[in-house]
């Protein structure tokens, strides 16, 4: 409960019934009190309007016009193409549907694979370190290092690594352990999936250890106490009160890694440079090659609106089937 | 109570091999960027043949690194600024006031984080160079239109996340300051802020990280001139050769800076991450 919150009943109304200025300082009051919040959202708003919103809608618009780099310096004299540029996208038979379907397959793959196992690393490492001992500071510090580094730098040296003739992993696979009879190629063909893979849990790990460091700490400790009194050893505790304790976290988070890791754009970009290999043609990369290649931005922005809406789709009713959502959604 | 061997065996292990997965690329990144050009262009070697500071003295004549590394700070730190303040005042207002459209405004807010780049990066580029051709702002290739940008990523997490620091400031806290004769804005500087330091701290890390690791906007929106790390890294390599060595040596360089104050500010990440988006 605050005075601002509810002006009628708060402590500031409450001198207002005396006679003579009180109606006019109660309006410019109540005018100021009124106006404040929006004046301080104002920056952000008109941002993200600016950034986002208005993009956004422009791109829906886009979508429906027929595009090319002919009319760049003035969209707006674009012809009009209908749902065209749907039809282009979601025509599974024809090569631009087909190239689309198929790296939207490979994007949900991707995706739920990062995800859980950055998710099992992050949780596995937060829940092992809870404890102290002896070098868990530096650990720590360590385990954020991935995290910390720029995409591009930490991508590029990954790449480095697994170059064919000169890199790092086909030296210890090939060369050292003997485990194949020719040195593969990782950022080609069929294995460049799971190049794109290491990488992005590598990269994104160490924001689940992040979040669930954090979600630990608010766990009171003498649940633990109370339980280790009952007898529950080590494995137990960590079963039955730091999992379960964890899950509203787990919500909000599994909810950002999918977004971040679905629409990521860094990661492939720099390993991949503008083209990937098809095992590991994410969305984004695709969409951005499409576009920018061909400069047809008309059926570039159909695919990011098909892209958005099915975000929203699965956001939605990911929403509505975690208790998290319902927060989110009452507001604050 | 001890834990058991089962766990602590388990616990070694694990850290053990994450250790190493985390490391690797550190090591390789490190050893690579003292070897001779040999080394790196020919089958990886554990023991170099020598070791040479060469990459590092090259690396800044290969490309205008020094000028992308002023372009990247500019860049960053200027998104970096505008975004906390504009989301301390943005999270004030949700936190403490009351008034139409809030829930809209968080709504709309933590949607934006859903929404895919590459759907507005067509969109802003139409614009930017609309705006650039009607009017002669060139944002299109400008920093300030690349600073314009990466100060709205940064944003809606920045808002949500400073919105549940604020909350848990006590608001017996800025009561008292008003009763005391502050306006809302002395009490939003002299009491809010002050206690909610380390998630502010927290908030301006990850802007400033977002800004400075991205490479998608980066590498549609400048030029020559205003290229940052993210796009002039990729100057390196030329169609004879890739000049590893110097790659390894530049990305340590542009790595340091970012790296180094993550892990001096990372305490207040997690404080930060604890009271503000962990709730």
């Amino acid at each position: 409960m605050t005075i601002t919150a509810d002006p009628g009943t708060g402590k500031r109304t409450a001198g207002g019934n005396l006679p003579g200025t009180a109606p006019r300082r109660r309006r410019s009051g109540r005018l100021r009190r009124i106006g404040l919040p929006y004046l301080f959202l104002l920056p952000a708003l008109v941002l993200e309007l600016l950034v986002h919103l208005v993009p956004m809608l422009i791109g829906i618009v886009v979508s429906f016009r027929e595009l090319t780099q002919f009319y760049l310096r003035d969209w707006t004299a674009s012809p009009w193409a209908g749902l065209d540029n749907y039809a282009v996208s979601v025509d599974f038979d024809a090569p631009a549907g087909e190239a689309l379907l198929a790296s939207f397959a490979t994007t949900c793959l991707f995706t739920v694979a990062s995800v859980g196992l950055c998710w099992l690393l992050g949780t596995a490492a937060a829940v092992f370190m809870q404890e102290t001992f002896r070098g868990r500071g530096f650990l720590r510090t360590l385990f954020l290092v991935p995290y910390a580094l720029p995409v591009y730098a930490a991508v590029i040296t990954w790449a480095f690594m697994f170059q064919r003739d000169n890199g790092i992993i086909n030296h210890v696979l090939h060369d050292q352990l003997g485990l194949t009879d020719s040195p593969p190629f990782w950022l080609l063909g069929d294995n460049a999936f799971v190049t794109l893979l290491v990488v992005s849990v590598w990269k994104g790990w160490p924001f689940a250890f992040l979040i669930m460091m954090a979600g630990l700490q608010n766990i009171p400790r003498d649940i633990y106490e109370a339980a280790a009194l009952d007898g529950a050893g080590t494995w137990q505790q960590i079963r039955r009160i730091t999992l379960p304790s964890l899950r509203p976290v787990n919500q909000v988070l599994v909810l950002v890694l999918f977004l971040w890791t679905f629409n990521d754009f860094n990661t492939p970009f720099v390993l991949f440079g503008k083209a990937a290999p098809a095992s590991a043609d994410l969305v984004s990369i695709h969409i951005y090659q499409s576009s920018f290649q061909t400069w047809n931005f008309g059926t570039g922005s159909a695919m990011s609106v098909l892209l958005l809406l099915f975000l929203l789709v699965v956001t939605g009713l990911y929403l509505l089937f975690t208790s998290r959502g319902k927060k989110a959604t009452d507001g604050h | 109570m001890a834990p058991p061997a089962s766990f602590l065996w388990a616990r070694r292990i694990f850290l053990a091999l994450l250790t190493v997965f985390v490391l690797l690329p550190v090591f390789v990144m490190v050893t690579s960027s003292l070897k001779p050009l040999e080394d790196v262009t020919g089958k990886f070697r554990w023991i170099p043949s020598g070791l040479t500071i060469r990459p590092y003295i090259d690396i800044w004549d290969t490309v205008p690194l020094a000028d992308y590394f002023v372009n990247s700070l500019i860049v960053a730190g200027a998104a970096t600024v505008c975004s906390v303040v504009i989301a301390v005042f943005a999270a004030y207002a949700v936190s403490r006031y009351s008034f139409r459209g809030k829930r809209v405004f968080t709504v709309t807010v933590l949607s934006t984080q859903m929404f895919p780049g590459i759907l507005f990066l067509l969109p802003l580029f139409l614009i930017y160079v609309n705006i650039g051709n009607a009017t002669g702002i060139a944002l299109f290739g400008s920093r300030g239109g690349l600073i314009l940008t990466y100060l709205t990523f940064s944003l809606p997490f920045s808002i949500w996340m400073l919105i549940g620091y604020f909350d848990s400031v006590p608001r017996d806290l800025d009561e008292a300051a008003e009763v005391d004769g502050c306006g809302p804005l002395g009490a939003l500087f002299r009491v809010i802020v002050p206690a909610a330091v380390p998630g502010i701290v927290a908030v301006a890390v990850y802007a400033f990280m977002t800004a400075w690791g991205e490479v998608l906007f980066a590498s549609v929106m400048t030029n020559d001139a205003t290229r940052t790390l993210a796009v002039g890294l990729q100057g390196y390599s030329t169609q004879n050769d890739v000049y590893w060595n110097q790659i390894m040596a530049a990305s340590l360089v542009v790595s340091v800076p970012v790296v180094a104050g993550f892990l001096l500010l990372q305490r207040y990440l997690v404080t930060g991450l604890t009271a503000g988006a962990v709730k």
